[in-house]
């Protein structure tokens, strides 16, 4: 419950750190996007009832046929160590697998609970694809709220399957381009078809679309981030002889350009090569921003903080849509990864890092923003005060990226404002 | 450990949320981990309420472990009762916080906090749940609020009937309406209007809508009425044992329910019982044209419901008022009851036991899936949950209870309550089935390109996947109510082509039902093929 300013990249204007209530989401959300882009994968949370009911209330509006998540709810027995919890996850495990044989890759996910009492899924995992080798992968991370926030979900999941991709054969071969983070499947296809197009001809992704066809990883390897939430897994793709490129993030026309030319330049690709195939794409992008721009240019934003595409998103909506910035709030800071991102933030940016919700909102009512990005906890409360919101879930769940999608982004910041000014009930 | 795929209640805390949440100037600060502040997201979507819940979290992380989170819990309680200044604070933990066991009541028990009333919850979120949480939570406030106000032990019971006396109109209190509760908003309002036109007012509404002053006002009314018994059971019951206070313990869910309801309180309000609630020869009170499903289900057009199966599963008591709905006022045949309300499980099993039924009590999704294709019904009557079931199944579907989503709190007036309850009742469990016409052409007429099997038209939907070819998903395992193409799973009883072929003409929301009485009635004759003529003699053999 304090404030602490931090030195900013921005000379003059400190970041504000702050502790408090943080009105964000568990690394466990990230299951609700992810068993969709691996539709062979099985979530499994160890956990409680508050982590099954927390799930099931952000994808229950879904009617499933088959659930892709489920939870092992731990008992008291198995807090007061009456039970093995080890035979018990085992025992539903092979229940869970026997009704549902078409699972390739089992995540044991941990939770709060399970992290307090150390249950040591890590261990559990490796004995369980021990039993059923051959058949299922059984991996391991942790979607707890104590370690992570939302979207760190993901770069858990990914982390732990970084040591099953296969190592890159003969480097002469092993030359590829790996984009890193969920892609909505269209835009995946689009932004691999431009990257042939610059004269990169292998780019993979990870997560794959199926769990089991991991692409490989070595030297040779260069690795774009396609999403700005993944330190772990960076780390770790360049400890295996990846190499990361620098580049600002695929969000809007500026940071999309940047991001392929980043990569293409990786590759050794001609500039003169990098605009022909880029420069229509920017052309064509700035037209489809520029309606959205009309009603965003000159509009006041404050960006709660809930999955670090904070700094990218307002990095384009400032320069691609001419809003002005009071406040640009994200969870965590990851200097280095951020580092092309902070650079392009207008000069005198406020940056916060962490929350104290009550704080924040009431900085939110003082400086009373034309706009406001925050979790749906806060987006109907605020409406109701008279405050423009835009709910930053969907973010994770649109297609966003890349140059062909920018007026889509513009527009879902501008639909909020455009609905409030087309209601009327005089 | 327990599989959960889905559950159909959430931890206690969510339940002392409910109770926050619902009422005025109370304030809930919960020890709890960064994430868990998902929870306002059921009031603020599912709900769509305009304000945040009154709960302030703790949202402990990894890195305060290490810390002192005691001081964590006391500095948030402190600015929780600075910034909100609430009339009554609730203090707990959520299940992760239970385990680091920094007794966030007891601390708070200890602060200055101005002679804020505060209520020290102990929810054990390892063996209780949501409906016990919100119960527990209801109790705990009204007896921490109340409990200067108790007569003496041996003191008079207070008469209902005082109300004469004092030259008043009779008044009760409506006790369990909550947000997340099925329907209660227009459930109250419903209640409300009904005891009007009796003559009877309402004092205090609770917890939905109250503030800790309208609960000191409780004992004020002549008797209490217990409109949800899972949220408000243990409050009616502590009421009357302190304070004297009757309990009208029929919910009025459906037009006979509703009838018991009114008379059960006219009884102990000891008013006199208007004309038309007494029935008359034929059973019939003049009350029950308040509302139009008598009519609309003894209309010819109604006919064709006549003996549908239903399986029923969702809290104790939306499933029990169901039951009756469905098998006295609908004249559907119940084919399976149950509830994941175990705090209500005598109850379930009484109203199954009436129908000829064991009542399934269990809070395992996959258990109800599975009773629920073993009974082969028609429609199911279930919860958010059973619609995930019933697709798979591909059977018919309503709500009738929580767990609910953001479909069913909608902005129209929809109690499930009262005289307009039934109403609302007949409309939404008869619109997912088939109307009566398309079931008579489609029994007659199998080759349409349109109008194929399984098709409601009325829905506007495409047919069913699978519906065409008669297969089962490409994805199930123990897959029971489809259509095997060829032999059961049991390896003795075969299927003869002739037999499958006079088992395809039988109307598809029937058809399971005929294929498992056909393979009792084979098995039972010792018969290891089955034709078309055995599924006849089957047929005429279960109609004796």
């Amino acid at each position: 419950m304090s404030a602490t300013l931090t030195s900013s990249p921005h000379p003059g204007v400190p970041v504000l750190k702050e502790s408090g209530q943080r009105e964000v989401f568990c690394g466990l959300t990230s299951i609700v996007w992810l068993h969709r882009r691996m539709p062979d994968a099985f979530f499994l949370v160890v956990g409680s009832r508050t982590c099954a009911h927390l799930i099931q209330s952000a994808a229950g509006v879904m009617i499933f046929a088959e659930p892709r998540f489920g939870t092992a709810i731990l008992g008291e027995r198995d807090l007061a160590g009456l039970a093995d919890a080890n035979e018990e996850l085992d025992r539903l495990v092979a229940k869970l697998l026997e009704r549902r044989p078409e699972i390739r890759t089992l995540f044991l996910v941990g939770s709060c609970p399970s992290e307090v009492i150390k249950l040591d899924l890590a261990k559990a995992a490796e004995r369980l694809q021990q039993q059923h080798a051959g058949r299922v992968r059984v991996l391991n991370y942790s979607g707890s709220g104590i370690e992570t926030t939302f979207t760190q979900g993901e770069d858990g999941a990914l982390l732990a399957m970084v040591p099953l991709m296969p190592p890159a054969g003969d480097p002469a071969q092993a030359d590829q381009l790996l984009l890193v983070g969920t892609l909505a499947d269209g835009v995946e296809e689009r932004l691999i078809t431009l990257f042939e197009r610059l004269g990169i001809p292998t780019v993979r992704s990870l997560p794959p679309r199926r769990s089991t066809e991991l692409p490989p990883v070595g030297a040779g390897t260069r690795v774009l981030l396609a999403q700005p939430f993944l330190s772990a897994t960076a780390r770790a793709l360049v400890d295996r002889g990846a190499e990361l490129i620098a580049a600002p993030y695929p969000i809007g026309v500026e940071g999309s350009r940047a991001w392929m030319a980043a990569a293409a330049h990786a590759f050794g690709i001609a500039p003169a090569q990098i605009a022909a195939v880029l420069d229509p794409l920017v052309e064509r992008g700035r037209q489809a921003v520029a309606p959205h721009r009309e009603v965003l240019a000159g509009k006041r934003l404050f960006l709660l903080p809930d999955s670090q595409l904070e700094i990218p998103l307002a990095r384009f909506l400032s320069r691609e849509c001419g809003m002005e910035l009071v406040e640009v709030g994200t969870p965590y800071l990851d200097r280095r990864l951020m580092a092309e991102e902070l650079a392009l933030l207008p000069a005198g940016t406020q940056l916060s890092e962490g929350q104290h919700l009550d704080n924040q909102l009431e900085r939110v009512r003082a400086s009373r923003p034309d706009l406001v990005v925050c979790g749906l906890g806060l987006a109907n409360p605020l409406e109701a005060e008279g405050i423009a919101t835009k709910w930053s879930i969907e973010l994770v769940f649109s297609p966003i990226h890349g140059c062909d999608q920018a007026g889509d982004l513009a527009e879902l910041f501008a639909r909020s404002l455009r609905r409030r000014a087309a209601l009327t009930f005089a | 450990m327990e599989l959960t795929l889905w559950t159909y209640e959430g931890p206690p805390h969510v339940g002392a949320m409910r109770i926050a949440t619902s009422m005025e100037g109370v304030h809930y600060v919960l020890h709890a981990p960064q994430g868990d502040t998902y929870a306002d997201l059921l009031f603020t979507m599912i709900e769509r309420r305009d304000r945040r819940p009154p709960v302030t979290y703790t949202t402990f992380q990894a890195r305060d472990l290490g810390g002192d989170t005691a001081q964590l819990v006391t500095r948030t309680i402190a600015e929780a009762v600075e910034r909100f200044a609430p009339e009554a604070l609730l203090v707990g933990e959520s299940c992760t916080a239970e385990l680091i066991q920094d007794q966030p009541g007891a601390l708070a028990s200890g602060m200055d906090l101005g002679g804020v009333p505060v209520v020290s919850l102990d929810l054990p979120a390892y063996s209780k749940k949501e409906n016990w949480g919100a119960a527990e939570t209801l109790y705990q406030l009204v007896r921490g609020l109340l409990k200067g106000q108790v007569p003496a032990p041996g003191s008079p019971k207070p008469d209902p009937s005082r109300w004469r006396d004092e030259g008043r109109r009779p008044r009760v209190n409506l006790l369990g309406p909550s947000l997340l509760g099925f329907r209660c908003r227009d459930d109250a309002r419903e209640i409300t209007a009904l005891l009007a036109d009796h003559g009877i007012d309402v004092t205090v509404v609770a917890p939905l809508g109250a503030r800790p002053a309208d609960l000191l006002r409780l004992p004020s009314a002549d008797a209490n009425v217990c409109l949800y018994p899972e949220v408000a059971g243990p409050v009616c019951s502590w009421l009357e044992r302190s304070f004297g206070m009757p309990t009208v313990r029929t919910v009025p869910i459906g037009i006979g329910a509703t009838a018991a309801f009114l008379r059960e309180l006219h009884g102990v309000l000891a008013m006199e019982l208007p004309a038309e609630l007494v029935a008359g020869a034929d059973g019939v009170c003049e009350a029950e044209r308040r509302s139009r499903l008598p009519w609309y289900s003894r209309s010819v057009d109604s006919t064709y419901l006549t003996g549908k199966r239903v399986f029923i599963f969702g809290d104790a008591t939306h499933a029990v008022a169901a039951a009756r709905i469905a098998s006295r006022e609908l004249g559907f045949q119940v084919v399976g009851l149950g509830s994941y309300s175990r705090e209500q499980a005598r109850e379930v099993r009484a109203a199954a036991a009436e129908l000829g039924l064991e009542a399934l009590i269990s809070d395992d999704y996959l258990a109800v899936e599975a009773a629920m294709a073993e009974a082969a019904p028609e429609l199911v009557l279930g919860t958010q949950m059973e619609r995930h079931s019933a697709k798979r199944l591909g059977l018919p579907c309503a709500v009738i209870s929580s767990p609910l989503h953001v479909q069913d709190v909608p902005a129209r007036y929809s109690p499930q309550m009262g005289w307009e309850g039934a109403n609302v009742i007949f409309d939404t469990w008869v619109h997912p089935l088939m109307m009566g016409l398309e079931e008579h052409l489609i029994g007659m007429f199998r080759h349409d390109f349109e109008f194929v099997e399984g098709h409601r038209s009325h829905l506007a939907e495409a047919a069913p996947s699978g519906a065409r070819s008669g297969a089962p998903p490409a994805t199930s395992v123990d897959e029971p109510a489809a259509e095997p193409a060829t032999t059961p799973g049991n390896g003795e009883l075969r299927w003869t082509a002739d037999g499958e072929a006079e088992l395809s003409r039988i109307p598809f929301f029937v058809r399971s039902k005929v294929r498992r009485n056909t393979e009792a009635f084979a098995r039972e004759r010792g018969l290891v093929s089955i034709d078309g003529e055995t599924l006849y003699e089957a047929k005429v053999h279960f109609s004796r």
